[in-house]
């Protein structure tokens, strides 16, 4: 203790009005500083914002509000719309939670409940690892590995079963042709997977453990005690995880424009190829001349993926922080 | 490297003999079409002049926005740019090099150049009329080839690009049924099939999927040895996508009467053309702020455009461009690019 003293105060003691001059003018830089970066920030994403929809307006401006619900996206009639974009941005990454949603379940109450110590570490690494691939690689993997396996193994026996029933028939119709909605689900639920498993485990290890030992102690089965009173302990939070996984799916680029099949039509099927915002924006971006309305089109899209990502993170955020409170 | 005073010395009279001969680096951007053949150039030329080609590719319209904010000395495109936006932008637009499109598919037996297929029957299976490899308008054209009863994939290019436009182009162009509803551009609504990125992911997928078909640059169908169908020319022959039948087409188009040397050479008349077939063009600045940078792209091309760089396009499987256009567009150089004191560049 002494020692540190020493080393700080030089080795004589000073008097505190004279310390206090030191920080007189450096304090106020440092303080200044983390100011601006705080305001830079806030500064940054307004500018972001601006820049997007102002680049946008002449799009929208040309179309009206009809450009949100319009399925047409033809650039030799110069004849723009966002529906089908906007479809397959929602649906994309709505088959990619409900794949990952019970995958994840199941890891992170396996992690937290019923994993010896030796395998909690390889797991918890196996699935830090799966974010930490870059998302090509995944776009790579997909294509090169997963189509095919879809198109030989996987669409063919459901077009010629599923496809025939009634009722649910049309979600499972049209050719083999490996891409399409279903693989880019697929290939989003791996993405998104190792973030909601890490919010999942962060919320199941938060459950208070004499609730759970309570649980055990009246009888409670494993699943008993997971059903009745782990995730109803969580369950904002969870709601929040899931929706944050949503925000990282609807805005996924690279891996998606790889396996989606990049059409610009409107179809119920899984198997049908369709096109995202954002894999539409990296097709068709570095054919956009400047003045075109092709451009200012791609800039509106832009900008519509950024409110629907803003309204999912909102909720997600309002949903964690309700069970944080 | 380490750097050692030796090595500094003969940096600095490196510098000071390029000096003599003014090293000026140069910059375009645009088609990734050419961008092999321009490397290539740029390699070479450098040995041959010190001066340095700097290419980005980054696609028509990336070059077309470049070289319209002048940041760059010239852009390349694979469409012909429209003549007002050529005009009031001030650019001049001269051809490079020429290009074909084939179609490549996949049908396990079937090897290139024993499928035969026209350009409506293609416009049709692009269109969704024609689905099945077994189809009577197939069969009819392939008598002695067993296609199998498999469902058609047709793949596109998912990401806008000049083969799109020369592909989408040639199917206007041949079915007026396409004109009418679909149309030709570097991406346009396609009515049937799956998107795939690039060259490489039209190929990839094809040769995936069982029964598809796609459409890439030759330069690339070659190098990879892709399997490749026939198609039928204007003069009713079935012709195979080689080099001879795209100079024939090449040679066939009506340059004189081309403004802006956008010539088309879509479904050309010649004997044994190639149907679809298309030149790549560059864009150069009729008012140039980099004066020696805009000579020094003309000197390029000027150099590319003689028998040494003529070699080097047909070793990437490019053809040159034939010797009378040539000349327009030299003689466009001296007449459209000037200095601001009125001068020509060149």
């Amino acid at each position: 203790m002494d020692a540190t003293m020493d080393k700080m105060g030089g080795g004589t003691v000073q008097p505190l009005d004279k310390t206090k001059g030191t920080g007189a003018v450096s304090d106020p830089i440092f303080v200044g500083l983390l100011w601006a970066s705080g305001i830079f920030v806030l500064v940054l994403l307004g500018l972001i914002i601006a820049e997007l929809f102002q680049g946008g307006l002449p799009a929208l401006q040309h179309f009206g509000l009809e450009f949100l619900w319009s399925p047409a996206w033809n650039p030799v009639t110069e004849k723009y719309g966002a529906l089908v974009m906007i479809y397959g941005t929602l649906f994309s990454a709505i088959i990619a939670v409900i794949v990952a949603l019970p995958l994840s379940f199941g890891i992170a109450f396996f992690l937290t409940e019923i994993a010896p110590q030796a395998l909690k570490r390889p797991i918890g690494v196996a699935i830090q690892l799966l974010a930490a691939v870059p998302s090509i690689i995944y776009g790579m993997w997909g294509f090169f590995v997963i189509v095919p396996l879809m198109a030989a193994y996987v669409q063919p026996p459901l077009i010629a079963t599923l496809g025939q029933v009634p009722l649910i028939g049309f979600l499972f119709q049209g050719p083999p042709l490996g891409s399409g909605m279903f693989t880019a689900g697929l290939i989003l639920a791996v993405m998104i997977l190792p973030f909601i498993t890490a919010m999942f485990v962060e919320t199941l290890e938060s459950v208070p453990p004499m609730l759970k030992e309570s649980a055990y102690g009246v009888g409670g089965t494993t699943y008993e005690v997971y059903k009745n009173v782990s995730v109803p302990y969580g369950r904002t939070a969870m709601v929040g995880a899931i929706m944050l996984g949503l925000g990282r799916a609807l805005g996924e680029t690279m891996a998606v424009t790889f396996v989606i099949g990049n059409a610009n039509r409107l179809s119920a099927s899984l198997f049908a190829p369709g096109a995202t915002i954002a894999s539409t924006i990296a097709n068709e971006f570095p054919e956009a001349p400047i003045g075109s309305l092709k451009l200012t089109s791609l800039l509106q899209l832009g900008f519509i993926l950024f409110v629907i990502s803003f309204i999912v993170l909102a909720l997600s955020r309002a949903l964690v922080r309700s069970k944080l409170d | 490297m380490k750097f050692t005073p030796a090595l500094g010395v003969i940096a600095v009279a490196g510098t000071l003999f390029a000096g003599n001969a003014q090293a000026v680096d140069f910059n375009g951007a645009g088609a990734s079409f050419p961008a092999p053949v321009y490397q290539a150039w740029g390699a070479k030329y450098k040995e041959k002049s010190g001066n340095a080609l700097n290419y980005q590719s980054i696609g028509s319209g990336g070059g077309q926005n470049q070289i319209i904010n002048r940041t760059v000395d010239f852009g390349a495109s694979d469409a012909p740019v429209p003549a007002e936006k050529l005009e009031s932008n001030k650019l001049l637009q001269f051809p490079t090099v020429i290009g074909a499109v084939v179609p490549t598919f996949n049908l396990p037996g079937i090897e290139t150049g024993k499928l035969k297929l026209t350009g409506d029957v293609l416009a049709n299976i692009y269109l969704g009329k024609i689905t099945k490899w077994d189809d009577a308008a197939i069969t009819a054209l392939n008598p002695d080839v067993k296609l199998p009863s498999q469902a058609i994939v047709p793949v596109y290019r998912s990401d806008a690009s000049g083969t799109s436009f020369i592909f989408t182009s040639y199917l206007a162009d041949v079915s007026a049924d396409w004109k009418g509803n679909v149309g030709a551009a570097t991406s346009v609504q396609w009515p049937a099939g799956a998107g795939a990125k690039g060259n490489e992911g039209v190929s990839g997928t094809v040769k995936n999927t069982v029964g598809a078909i796609g459409y890439v640059e030759y330069i690339y169908a070659a190098a990879n040895n892709l399997v490749v169908a026939q198609l039928k020319n204007k003069a009713g022959a079935f012709i195979a996508p080689d080099v001879p039948n795209f100079v024939e087409a090449a040679a066939a188009a009506d340059w004189a009467n081309a403004k802006n040397f956008a010539a088309s050479m879509i479904n050309t008349a010649g004997a044994t053309a190639w149907p679809i077939v298309s030149p790549t063009y560059v864009l150069l600045p009729k008012d140039p702020k980099n004066i020696e940078a805009s000579r020094e792209t003309m000197k390029f091309f000027a150099w590319a455009y003689t028998k040494e760089g003529a070699e080097i396009a047909e070793k990437l499987h490019y053809i040159p461009l034939p010797e009378a256009v040539v000349k327009q567009v030299e003689d466009a150089w001296k007449s459209e690019i000037k200095g601001p004191d009125g001068k020509p560049v060149l």
